[in-house]
């Protein structure tokens, strides 16, 4: 049976995780492809390095970090942030990442998404969606697609959005909602299970894990395909094989690698 | 030991390569029939568009230096369609190493296409999978699959029953991709190597 899927985020900075990390089983907490290896190790479906490095060495030192996970990982990894164009991307999957995923250059110019796919395949293309549930007019309230790390609104609204970057080609999407991201209180159930449930192609929860129980919930009543965390994994509250058993007791279907 | 990934328009190959690597495996990347030829073992990749990928074998003479070779040879993902007879995708002529033509996942409500992540897989017949637990999970990226089959040696259920590994003479393949399938993935590589 097709699994859900558990997948650790990592923030990097300068090739650096930057959120703070407190495994003491590692030798250095900063390093990056050590912890994803450790993910791996613990029996995570697949991993996810966002570069929040702003300077140009700093992307340099992204791609040879990149380098250093493809050839130490056995599972599939998904690298994003900043990434606006075909030279981009074909530099990462050159490096060995198997999926990219794009942000706010696929909400300035939607046509990326088609070039992309079209160029490298959709399988490989992650259009990440960043939403808010905002007050678009007085009285009025609607799920808005932000950008620049969720600051910023868009014209566009969230459902209609992920219908548009299916449409054109985005091999999967990776759902983040702005308003339980760090909150620990769980998933945007509803939002979630709206996009997810209609859409044709995989969608990552990400935004508000905080125990086991959310993970659930968000498989089941979000239909997610994939649920994303990172804090709860980094700070050990929550560990993969112990969540993996918890879902698989509440009939999730999950791999179980031990 | 000399082992060849074939070089062709397959999109990204360089995961089998770290692959290999952590394998401690040395091998060339070539499209060179002489070195072809001459390996112990051939690794045929693939992701990306059967149609495509298949008019640059042509080109290539590929699509005729393949089905004639005689050393173990392992297709992956589109590799292995590309040695089905023919392939919806694109409405394409393969290699026909193995007697199954490639279709189009069927469409059902509540089943997303491509079949995308982990699936675990059944029924082995082929020393592949020889140390690997009956439903092992493995990691698959694809909209298109060969049915169940004689050729089939390992199953997989998504929607329908469809071959997770083919096995025909020394022809072996995996729609799979075990080069990011994690232990299970690792594995089966090493026990192709080991053949």
């Amino acid at each position: 049976m097709l699994t859900k899927r558990i997948i650790p985020c990592l923030d990097v900075k300068d090739g650096r995780t930057v959120k703070g990390v407190n495994f003491v089983n590692l030798r250095d907490a900063g390093d990056a492809v050590e912890l994803g290896r450790l993910y791996a190790d613990q029996g995570a479906d697949e991993l996810v390095y966002l570069d929040i490095t702003a300077t140009v060495e700093g992307r340099g030192t992204f791609l040879e970090l990149v380098t250093k996970v493809a050839q130490s990982v056995n599972i599939p990894f998904t690298v994003g942030g900043g990434i606006s164009s075909v030279k981009d991307v074909s530099a990462l999957l050159h490096a060995g990442a198997d999926k990219i995923s794009v942000n706010s250059a696929a909400v300035r110019e939607p046509g990326l998404i088609d070039e992309l796919s079209r160029e490298f395949g959709s399988q490989c293309i992650v259009v990440a969606i960043d939403t808010r549930f905002i007050e678009t007019a007085p009285g009025k309230y609607e799920h808005i697609v932000h950008t620049h790390g969720g600051r910023r609104p868009t014209p566009a609204g969230t459902l209609e959005w992920a219908r548009e970057v299916e449409d054109r080609g985005a091999g999967e999407i990776l759902l983040t909602s702005m308003d339980t991201d760090g909150t620990k209180a769980g998933f945007a159930l509803e939002l979630t299970a709206a996009i997810s449930g209609s859409a044709g192609i995989p969608v990552i929860a990400s935004g508000g894990a905080g125990t086991m129980q959310h993970f659930c919930e968000v498989f089941t009543e979000g239909k997610a395909d994939a649920a994303l965390a990172a804090s709860i994994f980094h700070f050990g509250e929550i560990a993969i094989p112990e969540l993996k058993d918890y879902l698989t007791e509440q009939n999730i279907p999950m791999r179980r690698t031990r | 030991m000399n082992t060849v990934i074939i070089k062709y328009n397959a999109g990204n190959v360089r995961s089998v390569m770290y692959a290999l690597d952590r394998l401690g495996v040395n091998y060339s990347y070539t499209d060179s029939e002489e070195e072809i030829r001459g390996a112990d073992k051939v690794i045929f990749p693939g992701v990306g568009e059967a149609s495509s990928a298949m008019a640059y074998l042509k080109e290539k003479r590929l699509d005729r230096l393949i089905p004639s070779l005689r050393q173990p040879v392992l297709g992956t993902c589109v590799g292995m369609q590309l040695m089905c007879r023919y392939s919806e995708e694109g409405d394409t002529r393969c290699m026909g190493i193995f007697d199954v033509d490639v279709r189009r996942f069927p469409q059902q409500e509540g089943f997303k296409v491509p079949h995308m992540g982990w699936n675990s897989i059944f029924d082995y017949r082929t020393p592949l999978t020889g140390e690997l637990p009956e439903n092992a999970y493995v990691y698959f990226v694809h909209s298109y699959m060969a049915p169940v089959c004689e050729h089939t040696v390992a199953t997989c259920d998504y929607i329908v029953p469809f071959s997770a590994l083919l096995q025909k003479d020394n022809f072996y393949a995996a729609q799979f991709h075990c080069e990011i399938s994690g232990d299970a993935g690792q594995k089966i590589l090493e026990r192709f190597l080991k053949l």
